[in-house]
């Protein structure tokens, strides 16, 4: 007995209406239907953080909210950061800074990153730290993506 | 995907006592990171939920004319954690808050669904028993205000009845007025994870004694707990190390520790005992500075 709902959100600053099956993931909506593959599948719950989206601003595991849930709101997902062709600030301090090694979870940090710049406020290096304590990377240390995000806030390293 | 056969979403929490009470079945699912992950585990199969998602208001944390401070049970962590009512006067619940999960988690999970999932390991329950708070409790016949220290039955296990739906989470300010606290998570990792321990402690001081303690443990029992022993050991005392030391190792006979892969009994207890000295200590620099010898 499938079940379906119909849910408009904008995704990216483009509005959608579809139907989606009550028993989908946000994660597999934006992969599957709108084909949206810089959202990463990896834990499945919400530990690892690659499948991080913007929900009205603010990070969530896409992997552990229903898609009937995104019904009326504003998602971005990486494919949404960059502006006609030119890498964000953050995505150019992640490259400047050699941030991305297999970049599994690269997407899920610009996206927290993105969250931190357009806070306007100011972070201290510890409170950095916790704001991208939700994202595993499995590559290498997290040295270099946290200057990434350091150099994005125009905090000195 | 996982295994819903249905979700009902509720615009009122009218409608949604409505559809508990013709619907007993009805999983209450708040922020969905506990619900969602135990049917990606296969501990909850076929589930029909009811969301509270879409019920304005349900989130709002205010102080109310006596002086009560009242949080909505949708309140989500992060919230709780950035709400300036809370960091002035619950500022335990702050630090307890930010220590939930990572920031998504917080930016989704609940206080409410973190204290009606029963988990001994809420970084909230331990908090919320310190500050003596109480749940209000909404079903179609009525409200009732349970003391969160009854509402805990065993693991996993809380006094909701099915009808019932968690509304607000109440702080009187008898509860919290003059004092000063501390929260300490002990786990693995900073985040992510866990705690291994969770210590909560809240007391008042006057003329350089204990007026008022409390102390509570996550993690040290099959419910989270108050340590009466040490609490009525502390009040009257001096305020010196001694007697903090002393009221640690009393805070060890309220639980009920044992061995689990995350830690054994004997090392939970040893927690208790330091933990709890330290968390004391610390709040009463926080509250004030009286000179420790």
């Amino acid at each position: 007995m499938d079940k379906y709902e119909k849910i408009s959100m904008v995704v990216n600053g483009k509005a959608y209406s579809l139907e989606v099956d009550i028993r989908e993931s946000l994660l597999e909506v934006l992969r599957n239907r709108l084909h949206l593959t810089g959202v990463k599948q990896g834990c499945s719950v919400g530990e690892c953080g690659a499948c991080t989206v913007l929900i009205d601003g603010f990070p969530v595991n896409s992997c552990i909210y229903l898609a009937v849930w995104a019904d009326g709101r504003k998602i971005t997902t990486i494919e949404g950061v960059s502006k006609e062709g030119e890498l964000s600030k953050v995505q150019q301090a992640f490259v400047d800074e050699g941030a991305v090694q297999c970049g599994f979870c690269t997407p899920g940090l610009v996206l927290t990153a993105t969250a931190l710049t357009e806070s306007g406020r100011k972070y201290s290096d510890e409170e950095i730290k916790r704001e991208i304590s939700g994202h595993l990377c499995r590559c290498t240390g997290y040295n270099k993506i946290f200057n990434a995000v350091k150099r994005a806030l125009d905090v000195d390293c | 995907m996982f295994d819903i056969v249905n979700i009902e979403k509720p615009g009122t929490l009218e409608a949604a006592l409505e559809m508990l009470s013709r619907n007993p079945e009805l999983k209450i699912i708040a922020g969905g990171t506990d619900v969602l992950i135990k049917m990606r585990n296969g501990a909850l199969e076929e589930a029909e939920l009811l969301s509270l998602r879409n019920i304005p208001g349900m989130d709002e944390i205010r102080i109310l004319d006596n002086g009560t401070i009242s949080i909505g049970a949708m309140a989500a962590f992060a919230k709780i954690a950035r709400s300036s009512i809370i960091n002035e006067n619950l500022p335990v619940l702050s630090e307890a808050a930010v220590s939930v999960g990572g920031p998504q988690i917080r930016n989704m999970a609940t206080i409410g669904g973190n204290i009606c999932n029963g988990a001994v390991s809420a970084d909230s329950a331990a908090t919320l028993l310190a500050y003596n708070a109480e749940l209000k409790l909404l079903s179609r016949s009525g409200s009732r205000t349970v003391p969160v220290s009854e509402f805990y039955a065993g693991p996993g296990k809380v006094n909701l009845l099915p009808a019932e739906i968690l509304t607000d989470i109440l702080i009187p300010e008898a509860g919290y007025g003059r004092t000063s606290g501390c929260y300490i998570k002990y786990s693995g990792r900073k985040a992510m994870d866990i705690a291994m321990l969770g210590v909560s402690v809240v007391c008042k001081t006057e003329g350089g004694k204990f007026s008022d303690v409390r102390i509570a443990l996550g993690v040290a029992a099959p419910v989270p707990i108050r340590c009466s022993e040490a609490e009525a050991y502390a009040i009257g005392k001096e305020i010196s190390d001694k007697t903090m030391k002393e009221t640690g190792r009393y805070a060890v006979k309220a639980s009920r520790a044992r061995d689990s892969w995350r830690a054994s009994k004997a090392y939970r207890e040893h927690l208790i005992e330091v933990l709890v000295f330290r968390a004391l200590k610390e709040a009463v620099i926080r509250g004030g500075g009286v000179d420790i010898g």
